[in-house]
């Protein structure tokens, strides 16, 4: 019964502080964007994926519920599926579920947040087990600096140079993302800034540091059957991979991460790739903190372990380069988290169909989407490509 | 239709009764006596910390106590600088993961002992790979804030 699925839609609002709208208006507004990029309407939908962090970010407990007029799910099945940092990637998996198994043709998937209505790193830290995690590891940034230092560490580089490394990440992304109409972050920033920038987490400052974003993303998965019939332009998903880790932060090793590694190694045979840096023309790699994009081109192959620094001194990593990554300017500089690897998605999306518009990446044809989540406990990937 | 978009504030505050089960129950206990204990898995050989009554890898019932060191081998940290509701103390301050000799999960905890204004200064004395022991509270009322703080000791 499996068949082959492709996204022909995606729809993304514009990220930042958007008081300008309720919860369920931001949802509309992304997925209207989806039926518009599509040429579909509501009634073409067979069944509804959503999904954000835990409900205590906003103050609503099942959003689902909520949004549900948002995304024009009455008469649908709709599922809710979060994995913290992971959901939007959870999502897109989830959508590929629903249309590969041949029991629906057209489905709509959607992450969101509103990060600005609740407190972030304290809905964060209610992640983690009350009895023995939660005092001391503290939302995002406490759990990502701890993993950044041990890797930073690892290989006995010098200290100077994967700052500098890092910062220069840091600018890449900034610049790349004044290109991406819906980024929240807008600022021209140079690696001195960087570098001198607040300390959030010693020793990641804020400006290796993603925002919290209000915002939301959607996009529209349809069977090859489906995809022929309306005559749409298709990224095909042609690689999924997704793997766990324990609940116990302090088990496995954050640095050569087992589960960014499997979940590669799945999405990547699935896909039929056997050299990544090669094969792969863009990637959009989930990036919350600078370190962990070089930790994560380890982690996938871009490089061997310990070498991910000379990916960006080289050029390899950046515009213009042999595997351009995050061109969208990355979760650093956009960061509604339910929606954020939804956000990776589209963007590897729009590379490989060329609507990417002023940060494309000229003639990509194969791209990586990821994200991370939990308590450093999950990594989704999906590999797409503008043929099967 | 007015332009405008207006706030509603409000607050969800719920409280909660969590169970902890007879197997963190005692290793609460057993740290008001200033011991430190773990569970064996008797097929992977894993010591477990905090002690569980279950492996996370084989999904066997592990009830075989051991007692591990108060010291262990600091395998990351990093310097909290920035506040949250439900902060457990005021920023500064450092966390990590310590690798207590004898077991073989690391344990998340807070790193003390030493002043934490100036982070460039704290990393000269705080190191990956440094050995770091248990400091304990004068009153211990058997929770995982028994204690303290892990101190560098060289």
């Amino acid at each position: 019964m499996s068949q082959a699925v492709a996204i022909i839609g995606t729809g993304q609002t514009e990220c930042g502080k958007r008081t300008d709208v309720s919860y369920p208006e931001l949802i509309y507004e992304a997925v209207g964007r989806a039926f518009d990029d599509s040429g579909l309407s509501p009634e073409d939908i067979e069944a509804v994926v959503s999904g954000s962090m835990p409900p205590a970010m906003e103050g609503v407990a099942n959003p689902h519920l909520y949004w549900a007029d948002a995304m024009g799910a009455a008469g649908k099945p709709l599922i809710r599926t979060a994995t913290c940092g992971s959901t939007g990637m959870s999502l897109a998996h989830t959508g590929f579920y629903h249309v590969a198994s041949g029991l629906f043709d057209l489905v709509l998937v959607v992450g969101a947040e509103k990060m600005y209505e609740g407190d972030p790193q304290g809905t964060m830290a209610t992640v983690a087990d009350p009895f023995f995690q939660r005092p001391f590891l503290a939302g995002a940034p406490g759990i990502f600096s701890l993993q950044s230092n041990e890797w930073a560490h690892r290989y006995g580089l010098d200290e100077k140079r994967v700052r500098m490394a890092a910062a220069e990440l840091s600018v890449r992304n900034h610049i790349d993302a004044l290109a991406n109409p819906y980024a929240h972050i807008k600022l021209n920033i140079t690696v001195d800034d960087v570098l001198k920038s607040r300390i959030i987490a010693y020793p990641v400052r804020i400006l290796d540091v993603c925002p919290a974003s209000d915002g939301a993303c959607a996009v529209i998965m349809a069977s090859e059957r489906m995809v022929k019939k309306l005559g749409a332009t298709p990224a095909w998903i042609r690689g999924v991979g997704y793997c766990g880790e324990e609940a116990f932060f302090g088990e496995g090793d954050k640095v050569v991460w087992q589960a960014a590694i499997n979940a590669a190694k799945s999405a990547y045979k699935q896909a039929g790739i056997t050299n990544p840096r090669k094969e792969l023309d863009v990637a959009e790699v989930y990036n919350p903190f600078t370190f962990q994009e070089m930790l994560f081109y380890e982690c996938f192959g871009f490089c061997d372990f310990g070498h991910a620094c000379e990916l960006v001194e080289s050029g390899t990593v950046m515009r213009g380069g042999d595997l351009p990554c995050d061109p969208s300017g990355g979760t650093l500089c956009n960061n509604p988290i339910g929606a954020t690897g939804l956000q990776r998605t589209a963007e590897v999306v729009l590379q490989v169909t060329e609507k990417a518009g002023d940060h494309q990446v000229p003639g990509a044809s194969t791209g990586l989407a990821h994200a991370m989540g939990g308590l450093d406990q999950f990594n989704g990937i999906m590999i797409l490509s503008n043929s099967l | 239709m007015s332009s405008e978009s207006r706030i509603l504030e409000g607050y969800v505050s719920l409280p909660y009764k969590w169970a902890m089960g007879t197997t963190t129950t005692r290793f609460f206990d057993e740290l008001k006596d200033k011991k430190i204990m773990g569970t064996k898995c008797l097929k992977c050989n894993r010591v477990l910390i905090p002690a569980r009554s279950f492996c996370s890898h084989c999904f066997e019932k592990t009830d075989d106590w051991v007692e591990v060191s108060p010291e262990g081998t600091l395998r990351t940290w990093c310097g909290i600088d920035f506040s949250y509701e439900g902060q457990p103390k005021e920023p500064p301050y450092l966390i990590g993961i310590i690798d207590l000799d004898g077991t073989d999960v690391g344990l998340p905890h807070f790193v003390g002992g030493i002043p934490t204004d100036d982070f460039d200064e704290i990393a000269k004395k705080v190191r990956i790979g440094g050995r770091v022991k248990a400091v304990w509270k004068e009153n211990r009322t058997g929770n995982i804030l028994d204690i303290d703080y892990f101190k560098p000791v060289d």
